[in-house]
């Protein structure tokens, strides 16, 4: 990657220099102005089109013009990638973190982070002590059997599912909130209708 | 054990003899090596005369080895035989943003191979930047007075290593992990420090990203009375963080995981006095962590904000306080100029890393700072919006400060309000902070920054560049300017052969020069080779297969005492 730059005042010849070639093309060690991207020193315009971003600085310098905007550099800010990944932001829904437990005939919701569970298990082992009740035993195509209670999710769709019937991370990562639910609307669900 | 000295003459008849007069010296020269203590003064001493060298070698506890390929293990620990502490750093800074392929080297395996035949009293260990194994952490936890271990920003361990020094160093002390990359190997690690009161004085693992089994982390707190330093991992909540500093007040240093609870207990049920939990934690002066908070939580740590010398603040924190206030984003850091009186240390850094995201904090937040926290010795502060005026207020109010990073998050911007570039500012920094020894610039800049740095910057020992200059003029600025300068880290600006070849002089008086996407050549690199016998000259080539031209993607040169290393990828070419 190299760095051109404009001098202001300097007559820069380059930039009218007849070349053949495709535009956007260049060697490195020729300034040039045809592309936004090399135009380094901001001028007032540039600068409010945040000419900065418009670049596409590419760590190995890949000739190209540039798209606009958002094309994010190697390494920069320069933030470990270990801070990078462990900021979640509350906005981030699909990385289904905090989810809204409710229960039917409950008064009150409950607030849990998928992220400390290891599996299904670990996660119905702590929804039956949260409610102080039994889920009962999971058995793929017929549901949840023993108790009145089924476990469902409300997943990224909009959709009502039973908790189990995908594997584990697409569960975490697609779940928005879950919904013990009780009685015939569970047998319902847990039939597959 | 004094190997390389004539033994005493035999004394005669039983009657004492004194001993010869060079080994009286000797004696009192090794009593009194012992009381200094800085790096710089034992190098100094141990270029006086063979016998200081020698006295000097053998008196040194404390073994500092900033580049690890600088040395080879065997000729550090030969010459520094009874080094009970050792410091090793590995990697470039640079490679932490992924602008070298991993696998580059910086193996602890030959060193801690070799400490195990010269230095089994082995205390203390501080690595940086170092691939390091669980195989290596086992050998090391077999040193029976192994007692610290800090590992920071290193990888290629996992929690099986952590739970072997965990059980085997019974006298461990400190276990710092910072910002280190764990494996998750699915073993309890905290379960497995031995039952019985500990030594820990220090346990920080906030980077961990495993889950822990809190009550085993809360019985090791509870039977730790020395404990002082604790840096939970985001995986405890806030619930979980109250019960653990109520049973260790005495703590100065806490990290506070998420700082947010595992489930919101509904209106009604009881919630525990965080504010007086922090309350009751008098000592704490350096608090850090925040990493999934709440906000309704914040106000709580308000009561310690006055002791506080060191604040780690993430962005969403700084202007969550301020949702608390109702006020600017900024405002978040105004609160801490006004209460922080006697901060030391500020980090801002920001929610969302990307470039042209939106920051909450500014040159607003930074005047504020300055204003409020005039004892400010180090700051690191990410941003998108920077003027030069906010800088210089700085420069101005804040005498004490030794570290200066600013990043302005987009590339090559100016001064948000005059469209100026940002030179104003940081020649201010570097004329105005004269204890100034770390710089980090960034925005729009030309060589004039550069001309600044040069002429101001004389205690400057850590310069890291990016996005900047004008041509080679700026770098030899740096180059001729800046006689202390010890590492310089420069990626993507316009600096070449030339400017390179201008440093000759410098480069073994130097740790290292890193230059990356800038416009220097092979064929220049390669007369700095041959010129320079005992620098190693590393072209890195990019993830990119493709080599454009004749350009060097990043240069990494270093001086060395042992040649070129031995264990070079194949992505690394040395000249």
């Amino acid at each position: 990657m190299e760095s051109s730059v404009v001098y202001e005042g300097d007559l820069n010849l380059k930039a009218t220099e007849l070349r053949l070639g495709l535009p956007g093309t260049d060697e490195p060690e020729k300034q040039n102005m045809s592309s936004v991207r090399n135009n380094k020193r901001a001028s007032p315009d540039m600068a409010e089109d945040g000419g900065s971003k418009g670049d596409s600085d590419a760590k190995n310098g890949d000739c190209e013009s540039a798209p606009a905007a958002k094309a994010q550099v190697v390494g920069w800010p320069p933030i470990r990638s270990y801070r990078k990944n462990s900021f979640q932001t509350k906005t981030e829904v699909e990385t289904g973190m905090y989810v809204k437990v409710s229960m039917d005939g409950a008064p009150y919701l409950r607030k849990i982070d998928l992220k400390v569970y290891k599996g299904y298990a670990d996660l119905l082992q702590a929804v039956e002590n949260m409610f102080k009740l039994t889920i009962g035993e999971y058995s793929e195509g017929e549901g949840y059997k023993g108790s009145e209670y089924a476990p469902t999710y409300e997943d990224k769709d909009g959709d009502w599912m039973l908790v189990g019937d995908v594997p584990w991370d697409m569960f975490t990562s697609s779940c928005k909130r879950l919904r013990i639910m009780k009685g015939s609307e569970a047998k319902g669900l847990a039939c597959g209708v | 054990m004094r190997e390389d000295r004539p033994p005493p003459p035999p004394s005669r008849g039983g009657a004492y003899s004194p001993p010869p007069p060079d080994q009286v010296l000797e004696n009192v020269l090794e009593h009194v090596l012992q009381f200094l203590t800085f790096r710089r003064d034992r190098n100094a001493a141990a270029l006086v005369c063979r016998s200081w060298h020698r006295a000097e070698a053998l008196t040194r506890s404390e073994l500092f080895i900033g580049n690890c390929y600088a040395v080879a293990p065997r000729r550090a620990m030969e010459r520094f035989r009874r080094a009970t502490a050792v410091t090793i750093k590995g990697k470039p800074r640079f490679a932490d943003f992924n602008l070298m392929p991993p696998d580059w080297g910086a193996n602890f395996t030959p060193w801690v191979t070799s400490m195990a035949q010269c230095y089994r009293a082995l205390e203390k260990l501080c690595l940086k930047r170092m691939f390091v194994t669980d195989e290596d952490l086992e050998l090391l936890a077999s040193f029976p007075s192994f007692r610290e271990l800090v590992l920071i920003c290193c990888d290629g361990f996992g929690t099986s290593g952590l739970a072997v020094v965990a059980s085997k160093c019974r006298k461990l002390r400190v276990l710092d992990l910072i910002e280190d990359e764990v494996t998750d190997d699915e073993i309890d690690w905290i379960s497995c420090f031995p039952e019985g009161e500990t030594c820990l004085e220090s346990l920080i693992f906030d980077c961990v990203e495993c889950p822990i089994y809190f009550e085993a982390l809360e019985r090791l707190v509870a039977r730790s009375p020395s404990l002082k330093k604790l840096k939970l991992n985001r995986y405890v909540s806030i619930v979980q963080l109250y019960r653990l500093m109520i049973r260790a007040p005495q703590l100065t240093h806490l990290g506070t995981g998420s700082f947010s609870p595992s489930e919101i207990v509904a209106q009604g049920d009881q919630e525990p006095d965080y504010s007086s939990a922090f309350d009751a934690c008098r000592s704490l002066v350096c608090l850090s962590g925040f990493r999934e908070i709440v906000p309704d939580y914040l106000p709580a740590i308000y009561p310690v904000c006055a002791n506080l010398t060191s604040l780690n603040f993430y962005g969403e924190a700084c202007f969550l306080c301020l949702q608390v206030l109702d006020t600017v984003r900024d405002a978040g850091l105004q609160a801490v100029g006004a209460t922080c009186k006697d901060l030391r240390e500020l980090r801002v850094f920001p929610i969302d890393a990307r470039e042209d995201s939106e920051a909450p904090v500014s040159d607003v937040g930074l005047l504020a700072i300055s204003e409020g926290c005039r004892k400010l010795q180090s700051i690191l502060y990410f941003c998108q919006r920077m003027t030069n005026a906010a800088v210089i207020a700085m420069s101005e109010n804040c005498p004490e400060l030794v570290v200066f990073r600013l990043c302005i998050m987009g590339r090559h911007l100016p001064d948000h309000v005059t469209r100026e570039p940002m030179d104003e500012g940081f020649g201010a920094i570097v004329k105005n902070c004269k204890k100034l020894t770390r710089l980090a610039t960034s925005g729009l800049l030309t060589d004039r920054a550069f001309s600044y740095i040069g002429q101001y910057g004389k205690l400057v020992r850590t310069l890291s560049v990016a996005f900047a200059g004008d041509s080679d003029t700026g770098l030899k600025y740096v180059l001729e300017g800046c006689p202390r300068l010890q590492k310089l880290e420069i990626r993507d600006s316009p600096f070449g052969d030339s400017a390179l070849r201008s440093g000759l002089y410098r480069y073994y008086n130097m740790r290292f020069l890193w230059m990356s996407s800038c416009r220097l050549t092979r064929r220049g690199c390669k007369e700095i080779a041959q010129q320079m016998p005992h620098l190693v000259v590393e072209m890195i080539n990019g993830e990119e297969e493709e080599v454009k031209e004749d350009y060097v993607d990043t240069l990494y040169m270093y001086r060395s005492l042992d040649g070129p290393r031995a264990d070079a990828p194949s992505f690394v070419t040395i000249l």
